[in-house]
């Protein structure tokens, strides 16, 4: 029989549907996964007993003659972001320490009415900020790759699965679950998908509903799902995406039927190749994997055509100005009154608990982001940082919709590195944040965006390819990804070690 | 960009962080380079461009004007409320004696 656990989202629907296993099968064999995979330190809370309950309901659906659920019997990850009713959930920070939601997250909440069930909460970089996994207040998360060349430097070095959603891309990259879910601030699906060689998409801003979702900076934040594949990716989003009146930016349109759309002729597709985006000391390898991206796509039926994104190098300093400035708004309300960890020094008054409870209980990296938002937002400086990034964004937008005038979907490379030693970037997070280069101005401009993997690298890590779309064309997005997942044809994947 | 400790001092009294002396004195150079760096952004000539305030075109909605028109949003859950309140009493939050 084969191992359940090296199936997909739609491996597993398709399989319990026609009655080649159980639901109960499924989530059996991926709990034994997790279970056995605390090195990776990927989940922060097990929870079988939730995936037990979904597979049985769709055991129970299915012998009864019932239609099944969209994703009846195929259990997931949940990234710590999103509140779980009655499930620890804490964005990987003391600060939200013993925190157990009363309610449940719209998006975790239509998974669930779509009969997907739960693994655990996964592990992720203290509230969404990071690229890494380094900052979660609960350890790093260890990525399941390892470079090949043993004897080399770093050779057996513990690697970064990416961030934020870093406990997303080593469960699923380590087959401990299937399917998980993301955010995506400025590139928290997509690095990490790309670190780890599975697929993500963050949709268009306002496909998925925030409502639930610890909020990091909300003109920024997105939910998307990390698959293995296109099309898990596919059923995943249609599950999670929808109207909801509880988010003021929801976008009020249906889903579209994403997996039925799925198609790899690109026939009259014009693909844009931003000149911007070779920058330098960008790896020849990675160089080499753009121009095979290239072809593929050709190969499909594409045009290929040179456009001009000329603000692409002001992105990221605008996101470092935007993204802290919402953080620290957002994360004002974290002051040890109504949830959370409470540190009152004793004999000291209101103001004395706030600041001593946000010194102990936020991560360095938090702080840090606090502090430039408090900064760039304070009385005499809020027009020369706050409002001048807001500005270029408008230009950063304005470049998009020039280049849509002669092309439909951009590709580029997902990030400017494989990935990276933990601890190697630590130390100066200038060259941390440069890794979300050519991921944030897609999320400055709430464009869909989607990470590939397209090959391995010298030392055997796997390497992402980024297509960029069109507001609301998430398909032509996840169609170009298919097209380059079948020409890639990559089925590689980590050694178990852990 | 040169940020000195005074400076952080007062960012982080108004972001309500606790910061000792040490403390101040490691973050300074740490946000003065990151400052400088985004310095750049001065460079461009934005004469005319709007600020951007919604990425995708959306209208705000108004929902209607009753009690309880999404349970979840609504009133009568004070428990729920205070659940994970570090300090509840009485059916409120609890927090340090305020005045005097």
């Amino acid at each position: 029989m084969t191992d359940l656990t090296d199936l997909g989202i739609a491996g597993i629907r398709d399989g319990v549907r026609d009655g080649s296993f159980s639901a109960r099968d499924v989530a059996d064999a991926f709990i034994v996964k997790v279970s056995q995979a605390k090195a990776l330190n990927a989940f922060l809370v097990e929870t079988p007993d939730h995936a037990i309950a979904a597979a049985t309901a769709a055991d129970t659906a299915r012998a009864a003659g019932e239609t099944l659920k969209p994703l009846a019997g195929v259990p997931i990850g949940m990234k710590d972001l999103f509140c779980t009713k009655g499930v620890t959930t804490t964005a990987a920070s003391h600060i939200l320490e013993g925190f157990t939601p009363t309610y449940e997250s719209t998006v975790s909440q239509n998974l669930w009415d779509a009969g997907a069930g739960m693994l655990g909460k996964l592990n992720m970089d203290q509230f969404a900020m990071g690229s890494s996994n380094e900052t979660s207040a609960f350890g790093n998360v260890i990525s399941p790759w390892k470079r090949n060349d043993g004897n080399g430097v770093g050779g057996n070095a513990a690697l970064a699965p990416g961030g934020s959603s870093g406990g997303s891309s080593s469960a699923v990259a380590a087959r401990l679950c299937p399917g998980a879910t993301g955010t995506d601030t400025g590139g928290s699906i997509r690095q990490p998908a790309a670190f780890t060689g599975i697929s993500g998409i963050k949709p268009t801003y306002g496909r998925c509903s925030r409502w639930g979702t610890i909020a990091f900076a909300s003109s920024l934040d997105q939910a998307g799902p990390m698959a293995r594949d296109v099309r898990d990716c596919a059923i995943l989003l249609e599950a999670m995406a929808g109207f909801d009146s509880k988010d003021g930016t929801s976008l009020q349109l249906d889903v579209p039927k994403w997996e039925a759309g799925l198609s790899a002729s690109l026939a009259g597709l014009r693909v844009g190749i931003p000149k911007e985006y070779r920058v330098d000391g960008m790896p020849e390898e990675i160089e080499a994997l753009w121009q095979k991206g290239i072809d593929w796509l050709k190969d499909a039926g594409a045009t290929i055509v040179e456009v001009s994104l000329p603000h692409t190098k002001y992105a990221l300093p605008a996101y470092y100005i935007i993204a802290p400035a919402e953080a620290s708004s957002n994360l004002a309300r974290y002051d040890g009154v109504r949830y959370g960890i409470r540190d009152l020094p004793a004999g000291s008054g209101l103001q004395d608990m706030y600041a001593a409870t946000r010194a102990d209980g936020f991560g360095p990296e938090v702080k840090r982001r606090i502090m430039i938002g408090t900064y760039v937002l304070s009385a005499g400086y809020y027009d020369a940082y706050y409002t001048q990034a807001q500005k270029i964004r408008t230009l950063i937008a304005r470049d998009f919709e020039k280049a849509w005038e002669t092309c439909d979907v951009l590709l580029t490379p997902t990030a400017p590195s494989a990935a990276f030693a933990l601890g190697e970037k630590s130390a100066d997070p200038i060259a941390m944040y440069l890794n979300d280069v050519f991921t944030v101005p897609s999320s400055l401009a709430g464009l869909p965006a989607m990470s590939v993997p397209g090959g391995l690298d010298k030392q055997g890590l796997p390497l992402g390819l980024q297509i960029i779309g069109k507001p609301l064309d998430e398909q032509g997005v996840l169609n170009a990804g298919l097209a380059i997942e079948q020409r890639a044809g990559f089925t590689a994947r980590p050694e178990a070690w852990w | 960009m040169s940020v000195d400790t005074a400076t952080v001092k007062r960012i982080a009294s108004l972001a309500r962080i606790a910061i000792t002396d040490e403390d101040a004195a490691r973050i300074a150079p740490e946000l003065g380079n990151i400052l400088g760096w985004i310095e750049m952004l001065g460079e461009v000539d934005t004469t005319g461009v709007e600020p951007m305030t919604a990425v995708i075109p959306n209208t705000l909605r108004l929902r209607d004007d009753v009690v309880n028109a999404d349970p979840l949003t609504g009133g009568n859950i004070r428990e729920q409320v205070l659940a994970n309140a570090p300090v509840a009493e009485h059916g409120f939050f609890a927090v340090p004696k305020v005045i005097e």
